[in-house]
């Protein structure tokens, strides 16, 4: 599954009568559901986003994993184990929805492990510090609430109830965030240094996390025509940036930004330009964890075969007592 | 690699519902796959409450159930539809009697 598939059946194909009706539905903002009919392109791309999105929680799991071990309490180490499986639940609740579209998720599963779909470009960045931690929370769970709240206005029933659940949990994972950088950075000026160093290697992939200006992203128009997004990529990147902003300004950071400004007439905090070739190459698999990330999942996914085995051979010999039983 | 011959391949599917207190209804909350009921009902603990949002849970294999079509909603709801005599709002009560 590539991001940039040319449709596979153009809509002049569609029967014209059904389609007309998808869409009025859409324009009525209905809910569609996983029996109702709809046009093959719409089903492709929510395959394509919703496995994407899952793919995300999972390898998203890999940075934060990082630091378990090193966490420096046991109230930090709990909060973070915590957090770390609701990503799985975050990866499986998508999965779940993204099956109802007529797709196995060991489909999706295996096209991630082959290094043939995509996932968020942010995970593909290291976590060198503790206060990395403390970021990710706060930016890029953040960044994702913004882009979920949306979302869990999407038009596909199964995605949008995703969204819901998930959006409750991730309100949890921004406040631990920010609540560690927020003490590191009252703490000795060595943790202040840490937490700021850590915003100025963060803040930049977070902004490309909305993907690309609106102008120069291939999918924006036809997922808003369908009602699966309902705010363009600018829209919720200027969201974030005017939310994040002033949270950093109460703890004392600086944003890493010489441009950025406040524009009295719109109320937007202004950004510099975004390096939008750092943003390609990161996704063209040239980031600086990408190959670790997926031998990180391959090898998860190969050690954890044996428990797959014991639990279906489980199964099968329960089931058999059970039919002996009944003979 | 995995030897493919020692994975078994997708677990079925089991659709999960989460009784979210007491004296209320099952709803359905999404479906997790599992070898057997037993461990279906470990997913479905694990992925749909880890935060006390259910105080009962069922699992269903997804196979086992059968839905309405949406095609043929419009007709086969209709008898429903179609009996406004069902809700009170249909009769006419003198004005300014209290009937409840």
């Amino acid at each position: 599954m590539t991001p940039r598939q040319t449709p596979s059946v153009p809509a002049a194909q569609e029967d014209p009568g059904k389609l007309a009706e998808f869409e009025a539905r859409i324009a009525r903002g209905e809910t569609i559901e996983p029996k109702d009919w709809m046009p093959e392109r719409y089903r492709k791309q929510l395959i394509r986003m919703m496995s994407q999105h899952a793919h995300s929680e999972v390898v998203g799991m890999l940075p934060e994993g990082n630091w378990i071990t090193r966490a420096p309490s046991l109230r930090r180490k709990m909060v973070l184990l915590a957090k770390v499986q609701d990503e799985a639940g975050h990866g499986l609740y998508i999965y779940c929805g993204t099956e109802t579209l007529g797709v196995d998720r060991s489909e999706l599963v295996d096209q991630l492990l082959a290094g043939k779909a995509k996932y968020s470009s942010i995970f593909n960045y290291p976590t060198l510090s503790w206060a990395d931690i403390g970021t990710i929370g706060w930016l890029v769970d953040g960044a994702a609430i913004v882009n979920q709240t949306m979302l869990a206005k999407a038009s596909y029933g199964p995605y949008a109830r995703a969204m819901i659940r998930i959006c409750k949990e991730e309100n949890f994972h921004k406040r631990q965030g920010y609540e560690l950088i927020a003490t590191l950075s009252r703490g000795t000026p060595a943790q202040k240094a840490m937490a700021q160093d850590s915003l100025n290697r963060w803040w930049w992939p977070s902004l490309m996390m909305f993907g690309p200006s609106d102008k120069d992203s291939p999918n924006s128009a036809e997922l808003m025509k369908w009602g699966v997004k309902r705010k363009s990529n600018d829209d919720l990147r200027q969201r974030f940036i005017n939310l994040t902003v002033p949270q950093a300004q109460a703890v004392g950071l600086t944003i890493p930004d010489p441009d950025l400004h406040y524009d009295e007439a719109s109320g937007d905090w202004i950004p510099g330009p975004i390096n939008w070739d750092e943003f390609h190459q990161v996704l063209a698999g040239n980031g600086p964890c990408n190959r670790q990330r997926m031998e990180a999942r391959r090898r998860a996914h190969e050690e954890g075969a044996w428990v797959r085995a014991a639990a279906a051979a489980y199964a099968a010999k329960q089931q058999g007592r059970r039919g002996a039983a009944a003979a | 690699m995995a030897d493919e011959s020692t994975d078994p391949g997708q677990w079925p599917l089991w659709e999960v519902f989460t009784q979210p207190g007491d004296g209320k209804p099952h709803e359905h909350a999404g479906s997790v796959h599992a070898p057997d009921a037993e461990l279906a009902l470990q997913n479905a603990r694990d992925v749909y409450t880890r935060r006390g949002e259910a105080v009962s849970l069922w699992v269903v294999p997804s196979a086992a159930i059968t839905a309405s079509s949406p095609s043929d909603a419009g007709p086969f709801f209709e008898p429903g539809n179609d009996t406004p005599y069902r809700h009170p709002q249909f009769y006419k009560v003198p004005r300014g009697v209290k009937v409840f």
